[in-house]
């Protein structure tokens, strides 16, 4: 004979009392709920009551299943709540699996945030070889074989004719040579002069800059390097363009901004001076224009040159000019 | 150069403070690299009152004396001076002084008695010459007084950075005609008298004892010489050697002294020869021809070349023209007869003699600038004329002035207009005439916007109108041209292709965690021979620089895999032994000689160390080859470069690789680059003792490759559906060729969507000799849901067809 509806209460109630896991009750809950359960089993044997007795005994089944499954379900919550409570889940402070980072070294960051502003204003990229013949590297610049302006430049040799570029100023009458004005570029890259010492690496890098057409003035020259030392360093930054000498400039000017170390006051960045030199520029030597073809008559133009160790040294506070092509991957790994 | 104030002020008036000076010279053009207070060396020297003298007890010739330095303190002193006597002020040195000389003053015992500074000399302070007591000295300043004050001694030196195009500013009267234009009002510069004192002209005619000859005019347009007798020679007075010395030149003898003094002062190089030593009293201007051998004044040995020019005597020569005097005739302390050589030699010339004897003078410095083409005569009076006071000499009647090149005058045609549009200046042709008659500039107004204007002899730099834009824009001041904005097209072009792609691997390879590094261009001359490669290997072909900075940077790369391997040695080094390391940049081949050498651009990564370290979730674990080639491929795929193939190297093509290890990459018919483990022989050439693996691309090959537009692919609208393939095969077979053939189905069907390996196995309970591999295969269909039946037949036939192909077992 079965147990009737209310022992089945009884014994549910008392034993979801005492579940003291989850499992448990989960048991529990399979025994009276599930499908073999004593509930199914009290309705399924339904059809053995008398038939004036059914009706009662089906609905009092239906209530004490959704008591039942009241209870179980607040059973549970009390059970998820007492054991998270206790569980100590994971060390959080156990170091996390390392994903290695990489790092562009820093000259090439600083390189193509400065050509990234030249783009703005409308130049375009032009490179040229790293290994020139004399014409370009000097002839082509106004800088005759045995002109005293040479020894600006101590020079490697590859052969008589052929030198590792001291400048990035070839490329100045290689994209002349090759389209008409107006021509707005500039031409980033490695160049190579027989000197290492504590401020000077035999190879380091530059950008140069040209631009030509109509009516080009020296004070376009003055506007567009003061937007650019603007937006590299500071809008801030006070610059002086200072008379000086390229043979293949007239006028030439040296730019020196306000030492960004000592604010101008005078210190060891800037010996004393306050003022540091980072850029070369001038008007184009009308004999750089005649080797080239241009009408010197119709045509002014600026050029420039930027060495880019000097604007990262700068940029980051670097001291020692080696440690660009030192390749220490410490170093290399802060930028 | 370095400038003297003090001398300055004898040309020019000037009354502004030092940092003005300094600026407006900067300003101009001369950079002033350093100023320097001349006499800052008389630092811790005293005016001293000798209050007792008393004899050394152990020295005949040393007194001890009782010094007074002021602020009532008294000091012992042993002086060795015979004419050190009491209450007679002098200069006394105190610890921490460091005389002229270089002696460094103590405290310390002299024969056994204290000595706390030094009694000074005239000589030992540079003060004067005489060295025959202690210093008297005259004034009413009292004991204790800096001697610098004392005496009102004050100068400034100017260390002005010159820049090659302003050789009329290598001398004290050039830079003063530059002080004369920024002084406001504007200044005249004074020039020294040039005309010979009459009363030391004597009655010999040089003429009848000199001659001079100039036999290649062309190398030597201009010779002016004068003759002096009776030259006695000796020690300049102080004021002569006092000017020397400012600008950091050394005294000699009066002769010698008074030509370096007149070059200072005018430009002007000068050489005096011994008159008594020139043979026949012949001055000869040639080259050298056959001549090969010459000692100059400083002793040194010199191999001429037939092109250089020499001055000779009627036997042999003299000097090497305008760079350096022979020691067969250079004023010796028994010179009686001097002749003194004014000159213009053409700079080029002076140039090239001075690059090959590795000579660089004071004067061939001057000459290959390029001097005064007019200012010989006026140098060589104020010279002579100096000679006469100073030595004592007569002077010989007339000069000789040989002249076959008459410098041209140049008059510059100066339209204004293009001068204001090169500058983005204003200014009227009357204000530009003003700026240009300000440094000597001849100037007549033509109309309102043209001038002709006459350049002056010592301006060698200026003969165009856009020097002369130069001189206005400098005068009127660089920081007063206006700052503008050029109007130009909008016209773009597109980006280089290269500038893009290297853009794209830097971020793709810093994205994978390696650092970007930059290598010189040149490496060791024995590179090639550490990288294996064999004799009729490319990279053997480099370019040698013929003046190479060391041995270690020699040649110019013709790989970038030394360059790397040389940074991975020195982060070891640094004990950083895990590295992932690339770089971007150019090769070099060489081609013919006296042609540019091939460049060609790499992308070389390097990989070293662990995969993991030893952690708390996983064990140290080395990195292989395999490492290395997922990057690969994923950089290849980040480029869109599609199925590349990596196919064994078999040849000895890369003997750097270990053998065995190694792959050439290829998509189609292009090689892209290799990979492979780094030989144990070329590590220990390189002091290396842990794996490299390295992978090597050529970035011109990967440029043709990149598909210019990208299109995306629909997305799959069906699930996909799997099957595994397991085979056991000899081990011999490579997993690549079961890849291949697979491919070679899925192309006629086109429900394999793809295959790849996902175990390998070898040892037991296999056999002996065989491996299990086990590929899953993935189906789908772009028009329905795959089910079984749909791949039943496909799966058996792949699987039929690489058990047969590669003799394959299907396992139990």
């Amino acid at each position: 004979m079965q147990n009737s509806i209310f022992d089945i209460e009884k014994q549910a109630f008392e034993s979801i009392e005492k579940a003291s896991d989850p499992d448990q009750l989960e048991k529990l809950s399979i025994k009276y709920l599930g499908r073999k359960g004593e509930l199914t089993k009290f309705l399924r044997n339904i059809s053995c009551l008398p038939v004036d007795e059914r009706p009662g005994a089906g609905k009092n089944a239906n209530i004490l299943k959704g008591k039942l499954e009241k209870a179980f379900k607040t059973a549970f919550l009390k059970l998820e709540a007492i054991n998270d409570k206790n569980f100590a889940g994971i060390d959080v402070t156990l170091p996390g699996r390392p994903v290695p980072r990489g790092s562009l070294h820093p000259i090439t960051q600083v390189a193509k945030e400065i050509s990234d502003i030249f783009l703005r204003l409308g130049f375009n990229i032009a490179e040229s070889p790293e290994v020139e013949t004399d014409y370009y590297n000097f002839e082509a610049l106004n800088i005759p074989k045995y002109h005293p302006a040479r020894d600006m430049q101590d020079t490697f040799y590859v052969s008589e004719n052929i030198v590792l570029r001291t400048h990035t100023s070839p490329s100045q009458p290689r994209v002349m040579e090759s389209c008409k004005p107006p021509v707005r570029i500039i031409s980033p890259g490695k160049v190579f002069r027989c000197d290492s010492d504590i401020t000077h690496t035999p190879m380091f890098y530059q950008i140069e800059g040209l631009m030509v057409d109509e009516n080009i003035s020296f004070g376009d020259l003055k506007g567009i390097l003061t937007t650019f030392v603007h937006q590299f360093f500071d809008k801030d930054t006070s610059l002086r363009f200072r008379p000086s000498f390229f043979p293949f400039t007239e006028p030439s000017a040296e730019v020196d901004i306000r030492c960004v170390m000592c604010k101008g006051k005078g210190c060891r960045i800037c010996s004393k001076t306050g003022w540091l030199e980072v850029l070369g520029s001038g008007m184009v030597h009308p004999a750089v224009f005649e080797n080239v073809g241009y009408d010197t008559d119709k045509y002014t133009g600026f050029a420039f040159g930027i060495g880019i160790e000097r604007m990262a040294m700068l940029k980051y506070g670097i001291d020692d000019i080696r440690k660009f092509y030192e390749n220490d991957v410490r170093f290399l790994g802060q930028f | 150069m370095k400038v003297s104030l003090n001398w300055l002020k004898e040309y020019v008036f000037v009354d502004l403070d030092v940092d003005d000076i300094s600026a407006k010279l900067t300003m101009a053009g001369l950079e002033v690299d350093a100023v320097e207070a001349r006499y800052d060396y008389l630092n811790h020297i005293v005016v001293a009152r000798v209050d007792e003298v008393k004899k050394h007890p152990n020295a005949d010739k040393l007194s001890v004396c009782k010094v007074d330095v002021g602020g009532d303190k008294f000091i012992q002193i042993v002086c060795g001076a015979p004419n050190v006597q009491e209450g007679m002020y002098v200069p006394c040195a105190l610890p921490g002084a460091v005389l002229p000389g270089g002696l460094k003053i103590k405290k310390g015992k002299l024969r056994g008695e204290v000595s706390a500074g030094m009694l000074c000399s005239a000589s030992e302070l540079k003060l004067d010459t005489d060295a025959s007591g202690i210093m008297e000295l005259e004034g009413d300043s009292p004991a204790g007084t800096p001697l610098e004050e004392a005496l009102k001694l004050s100068d400034t030196v100017f260390e002005i950075d010159l820049t090659p195009n302003r050789p009329d500013c290598l001398s004290m009267i050039g830079v003063a005609r530059e002080v004369a234009a920024f002084m406001e009002p504007k200044q005249k510069v004074t020039l020294p008298g040039s005309t010979l004192p009459e009363d030391r002209i004597g009655n010999k005619l040089i003429h009848d004892y000199a001659k001079v000859q100039i036999i290649d005019p062309d190398l030597c347009p201009r010779y002016s010489a004068g003759l002096l007798f009776d030259v006695k020679i000796g020690p300049s007075p102080f004021w002569l050697q006092e000017k020397l010395e400012s600008i950091g030149l050394a005294p000699i003898n009066n002769v010698v002294d008074i030509t370096n003094f007149v070059m200072m002062e005018t430009g002007q190089p000068l050489h005096a020869f011994d008159f008594n030593e020139l043979a026949e009293g012949n001055i000869i201007v040639r080259r050298a021809g056959s001549e090969i051998k010459f000692t100059t004044l400083d002793g040194k040995d010199h191999t001429l070349e037939s092109d250089m020019l020499m001055i000779c005597d009627g036997e042999r020569p003299v000097a090497i023209a305008g760079v350096m005097g022979g020691e067969n005739s250079e004023i010796s302390d028994s010179t009686t007869r001097v002749l003194v050589e004014s000159a213009y030699f053409n700079p080029v010339s002076i140039r090239r003699t001075a690059k090959i004897t590795g000579i660089a003078s004071d004067a061939s410095h001057r000459f290959e600038r390029g001097v005064d083409p007019d200012g010989t005569v006026r140098a060589l009076n104020r010279a002579v004329s100096l000679m006469a006071q100073i030595c004592g000499a007569t002077i010989a009647k007339d000069i000789i002035d040989e002249h076959p090149g008459k410098p041209a005058t140049l008059e510059i045609d100066l339209n204004t207009d293009a001068l204001n549009v090169r500058l983005g200046t204003s200014l009227d042709a009357d204000a530009i005439g003003e700026i240009l008659k300000s440094v000597e500039f001849e100037v007549k107004k033509i109309s309102d916007t043209r001038l002709k204007v006459g350049v002056p002899f010592f301006r060698v730099d200026v003969t165009r109108p856009e020097d002369l834009s130069e001189e206005v824009a400098r005068l009127w001041g660089y920081n007063n041209i206006k700052t503008s904005y050029p109007l130009i097209p909008a016209k773009g072009r597109p980006l280089d292709l290269k500038v893009s792609l290297r853009e794209k691997i830097r971020q793709a390879m810093a994205g994978f965690s390696f650092s970007e590094v930059i290598n010189y261009n040149f490496i060791n001359e024995n590179s090639c021979d550490r990288l294996n490669l064999p004799d009729n290997d490319k990279r053997r072909r480099v370019e040698t620089i013929l003046n190479p900075i060391s041995d270690q940077m020699s040649v110019l790369r013709s790989s970038l895999i030394p360059g790397l391997l040389e940074t991975m040695k020195k982060n070891i080094s640094q004990q950083t032994d895990t590295l992932r390391l690339f770089e971007i940049g150019k090769i070099f081949f060489a081609t013919k000689k006296g042609s540019l050498p091939e460049e060609d651009e790499m992308i070389t990564g390097l990989l070293t160390g662990t995969r993991s370290d030893q952690s708390w979730y996983s064990k140290k674990s080395e990195v292989d080859f395999f490492d290395l080639k997922g990057v690969m491929e994923s950089l290849l795929e980040a480029l869109m470069i599609e199925n590349p193939v990596f196919e064994k190297i078999e040849d000895k093509s890369c003997p750097f690789y270990k053998n065995g290890y190694a792959a050439v990459v290829k998509s189609g018919d292009t090689i892209l680059g290799t990979l492979g483990k780094i030989d144990g022989k070329v590590l220990k050439n390189y002091g290396l003792k842990q794996d490299a693996f390295i992978f090597d691309i050529n970035l011109e090959a990967i440029q043709g490759l990149i598909p210019e537009i990208t299109q995306t692919k629909l997305l799959p609208r069906f699930p996909s559906i799997s099957r595994d393939l397991t085979i056991i095969v000899d081990r011999s077979v490579i997993v690549g060729e079961i890849l291949k053939q697979v491919e070679l189905i899925s192309k006629k069907e086109s429900l394999i969507e793809k295959v790849f390996l996902f175990d390998a196995f070898e040892g037991s309970p296999l056999l002996e000799g065989k491996k299990s591999l086990s590929f899953r295969v993935v189906y789908r269909s772009a028009n329905k849901t795959l089910r079984e039946k749909n791949i039943k037949k496909l799966h058996l036939n792949i699987s039929r067809a690489i058990v047969d192909k590669f003799n394959a077992d299907l396992p139990e």
